[in-house]
């Protein structure tokens, strides 16, 4: 039964298909019969009809006119494009549908013939086409991709089509590619339009004129560059502020739950870095369970992450912190077994080698500022998910019971028993929460790097030191060490080199410790007593 | 230079009674039965191994063949830098994660002496510049690696760079009290600040592969058995030293100030002792001695390149020491061959577990033997507690 009925919708959708292509089909059809007249004026016009239809197909149409391919089925009238023209036998295409037709005898077909001032026309028409598509962004593409290779056949085409233009950038961008032309020219108006242009292309111009002979017309295009290079050097500070945030985001995810266990529990964790790894494979394993639909398991991932290296943590302190209660050097060392324990179990139980995690599709791509700035949206998405997760734990840690019992036990263990809070439940909790927030911050790391069992230990140091420099104790000295020095470490890194910059900023907290061993932001009053 | 400022610095009340009724303070642990058991069977040890090794033929059953020989002497190594950091964590209370960074300073001064002795029979055939540095296409050497072809500067740099840099840092850290974790955890970054930089090869030590290819260390050649014996014998000497020197500081009355300011900095403090200065020195001495430890390691296994100051070999040097009970100085050694050995036989027979089995030993020590192997074996015999401040008066 069900059969018949899936095929009795097959067959109408099929139908429905089928008639809206012929429908779609009959306009297009009257187009190419144009091309097939005798006349070559008449020809002419039937591209400049071709181009304004805005067809998708128009370019596989013009291209294959251009190069003699384009030809007509003489007995039945179908247009077809010859795929290779060697041989006897030629294999064609529906130029309408586009459906492979097999081969058919060259005798079979008639090609529609060109003379040199159409294939003049057809090349800088080719050249404009992809201006006429309906999807503005698609116009901005194809007029991008013209700065720098207008030349004067196509300036007629292309100053007639940024006239009709409606889109304001793309209309911009037209004037500028034409501006680079003319400005080769040696037209001193052009350099006025490239004033404001960051395009390499727009530099490359002006960079020429200032090496040509034309003493007048370097300088002032030498004054314009300047200006460009000022711009070009806010808009580098600007990706270099945000990569710095970016990175500072990812140490500020990585260091707040190790901020939590450390500073609020005095407990060294060095599995931390491991925990962040569980998250991060949390994230892998979702994917291999949703496969093709990567959105849905980011989302998912987020609260397993939370959930699996929370269990962990809660396993964690259960099964070994507990009974080193006061010994935060043993702890230490414990934990830091424990982490290799972790790694280990990951290497023998999935694999050695690093997984690579699908970044949806929402999230990949960047956002474009102008030319000279793109900021990537993952990298966008894991500072806001950074900011979001803090302010969480912010709340938690002010506004929930369980923060103020956090709270209680770290200021005064013994009068915060008697008064009856049950300490060492709360040091469950704690320490699920730190070691939760380490699973999300590995779902966001699985966003931006590979996902291996080494991924925890490349962070576990850097981690520490963003909580022993914001202060031990406080989620705010936390948020503004790490953003600090994820902004240092890029500043450093392009006259410093990566590695180098890393040794930097490394030396410069151990001095700072010297100098301040309670971090930035030390806790006052009864707090910092213990 | 740094032990005289840091001995006087000492209340004058301190070094007045250190001259007690037994003696001087290198001489005192000779009377010791605990030094004399360690330094008896680690004479014995080695005789033994020389005997095995030299009398019997090879492809008898008990001949100990030259790769053993090498093996045993890189344990020794390992356990003077045990030694080493039992100093500072058992009686300072320091616990220091980045010793592997004094042991490969060590190391590389004598990776570099080592280097310069190649002369032209590197694979370029230059006679002065080490073969990556012609690789890198440099012209001429480094200012740093200037008097490191005399041996006497080489062997003096093996003691000076740890000690400069624990003197630098020890002085920075502890004239500001940075201690208990957060000194754990600078020392950590210090060494992996140190791998970084190492790693590069602008540094001019080799990057990433580090020094090898070796050929021979005062004239002998290293791929002799002859001399493999001799940096065996050599290890087990620099051991034995290292061993009753740290004693010596320990049962001095130095080292009950370091005991004291352990277990009670403050109080120490206010008594008027220069907790910071005591702290310094030891934290020095020890340095040095893990200097000594890298520089004879370094021709035993041909080799010294930046992974020797990852942090998680400087972490495992801990638990070699926790496992044999930190706070005695021979459960270092214990902890440092027993680990060592276990690790020789775990990475051939099954590589996977090994990393399981060190892991399980951290939390198994820190959770279940507090005191390591040297406190079950105290615990059976006599309640006896050496580092405890009132045991430790002779």
């Amino acid at each position: 039964m069900r059969i018949t009925r899936y095929l009795t919708l097959w067959l109408l959708l099929v139908a429905l298909v089928g008639t809206a292509q012929a429908q779609q089909d009959d306009p297009a059809r009257s187009l190419l019969e144009a091309l097939a007249s005798a006349s070559y004026a008449a020809k002419g016009e039937a591209i400049d009809a071709i181009v304004e239809s805005g067809d998708a197909r128009s370019r596989a149409w013009l291209e294959a006119l251009n190069d003699g391919k384009l030809q007509k089925n003489k007995k039945t009238g179908q247009f077809v494009v010859v795929l290779a023209n060697r041989g006897r036998n030629w294999p064609v295409e529906d130029a309408l549908s586009g459906e492979p037709l097999g081969e058919m005898s060259r005798r079979e077909l008639d090609r529609i013939g060109i003379n040199n001032a159409l294939r003049g026309q057809l090349r800088s028409t080719l050249a404009v086409l992809d201006l006429y598509v309906d999807n503005p962004d698609a116009r901005l593409q194809a007029a991008n991709d013209l700065l720098g290779q207008v030349d004067e056949a196509m300036m007629a085409p292309l100053n007639a089509v940024r006239d009709q233009e409606s889109n304001e950038a793309v209309r911009d961008r037209l004037t500028e590619a034409l501006a680079i032309y003319r400005l080769e020219q040696g037209d001193p108006q052009a350099i006025e339009t490239l004033r404001g242009s960051l395009h390499p292309e727009a530099r490359a111009a002006l960079n020429g004129v200032v090496a040509g002979a034309d003493a007048k017309l370097a300088a002032e295009a030498k004054a314009a560059l300047s200006g460009i290079e000022q711009t070009l050097k806010i808009n580098r500070g600007v990706e270099t502020l945000y990569f710095g945030l970016s990175l500072g985001s990812v140490l500020v995810l990585a260091a707040i739950g190790l901020a939590i266990t450390f500073g609020v529990m005095g407990v060294i964790n060095m599995a931390h870095g491991e925990l962040i790894m569980l998250g991060a494979y949390t994230s892998w394993g979702m994917q291999q369970l949703l496969p093709g639909q990567p959105g849905l398991a980011v989302i998912l991932s987020i609260p397993a992450g939370f959930l699996v290296a929370g269990l962990a943590g809660v396993a964690i302190e259960r099964c070994v912190i507990q009974f080193l209660k006061g010994r935060p050097l043993e702890t230490l060392l414990a934990t830091f077994g424990v982490s290799l324990i972790l790694q280990q179990l990951v290497r023998t139980l999935i694999s050695p080698l690093n997984r690579t995690v699908v970044t949806p599709e929402w999230m990949s791509g960047s956002l474009v500022i102008n030319d000279a700035l793109s900021l990537t949206l993952n990298r966008l998405y894991v500072l806001g998910f950074a900011l979001l997760v803090f302010a969480a734990l912010m709340l938690v840690m002010r506004r929930t019971r369980l923060g103020l019992e956090v709270r209680a036990v770290t200021q005064n263990r013994a009068m915060a028993r008697s008064m009856g809070i049950r300490a060492t439940r709360v040091d469950m909790l704690t320490f699920g929460l730190g070691a939760g927030v380490a699973g999300l911050a590995g779902v966001a790391l699985a966003q931006l790097t590979n996902v291996g069992p080494n991924l925890g230990q490349s962070y576990i140091i850097d981690s520490f030191m963003v909580v022993v420099f914001g202060g031990v104790g406080n989620l705010w000295g936390t948020l503004v060490a790490g953003m600090s020095l994820g902004v240092i470490n890029q500043v450093l890194e392009p006259w410093a080199g990566a590695v180098l910059a890393k040794i930097i900023v490394l030396v410069f907290i151990i001095l700072f410790i010297q100098k301040r061993p309670r971090g930035l932001f030390p806790q006052k009053g009864r707090a910092a007593e213990g | 230079m740094t032990s005289s400022t840091a001995i006087t610095a000492l209340p004058s009340r301190a070094s007045n009674s250190a001259m007690s009724p037994s003696g001087m303070w290198l001489t005192r642990p000779f009377t010791e039965r605990s030094t004399r058991l360690f330094l008896g069977v680690l004479t014995l040890a080695l005789a033994l191994v020389t005997v095995l090794h030299l009398a019997l033929p090879e492809g008898h059953a008990l001949h100990v063949s030259s790769y053993t020989v090498t093996l045993l002497g890189k344990y020794l190594c390992y356990a003077l830098l045990a030694v080493a950091v039992d100093l500072v964590w058992g009686y300072l209370g320091i616990l220091s994660l980045g010793h592997g960074a004094f042991f490969a300073l060590g190391g590389y001064a004598m990776g570099m002496y080592l280097m310069r002795q190649i002369g032209d029979r590197g694979v370029y055939g230059d006679p002065v510049l080490p073969d990556f540095m012609v690789f890198l296409n440099w012209d001429s050497l480094p200012w740093f690696w200037h008097g490191f072809d005399m041996a006497g500067f080489a062997f003096l740099m093996v003691l000076l760079a740890p000690g400069l840099l624990a003197l630098v840092f020890g002085f920075l850290a502890f004239r500001s009290r940075v201690t208990g974790v957060y000194l754990s955890i600078i020392t950590q970054a210090l060494t992996f600040a140190l791998m970084l930089a190492f790693f590069r090869n602008e540094m001019g030590f080799g990057g990433n592969n580090g020094l090898t290819d070796f050929r021979e260390l005062l004239g002998f050649d290293l791929r002799s058995d002859a001399t493999r014996l001799g940096l065996f014998l050599a290890s087990g000497v620099a051991l034995a030293l290292g061993y009753v020197v740290c004693r010596g500081i320990v049962a001095s009355k130095l080292g009950r100030v370091c005991v004291a300011s352990r277990d009670a900095e403050a109080r120490v403090r206010f008594l008027g002792y220069r907790v910071e200065r005591v702290q310094l020195f030891v934290f020095v001495v020890s340095a040095m001695l893990a200097g000594v430890a890298g520089s004879l390691y370094v021709p035993q296994v041909g080799i010294i390149n930046p992974s020797e100051f990852s942090p998680l070999f400087s972490i495992e040097v801990v638990v070699w020491v926790a496992l044999g009970g930190r706070g005695t100085l021979y459960g270092a050694v214990i902890g440092a061959v027993l680990v060592n050995y276990a690790k020789t036989v775990f990475t051939g027979v099954m590589p996977d577990a090994w990393l399981f089995a060190l892991g399980g030993l951290f939390v198994v020590v820190t959770v279940l033997l507090p005191k390591g192997i040297a406190g079950l074996m105290t615990r059976r015999s006599k309640p006896d507690n050496p580092t405890s401040l009132k045991e430790a008066t002779p």
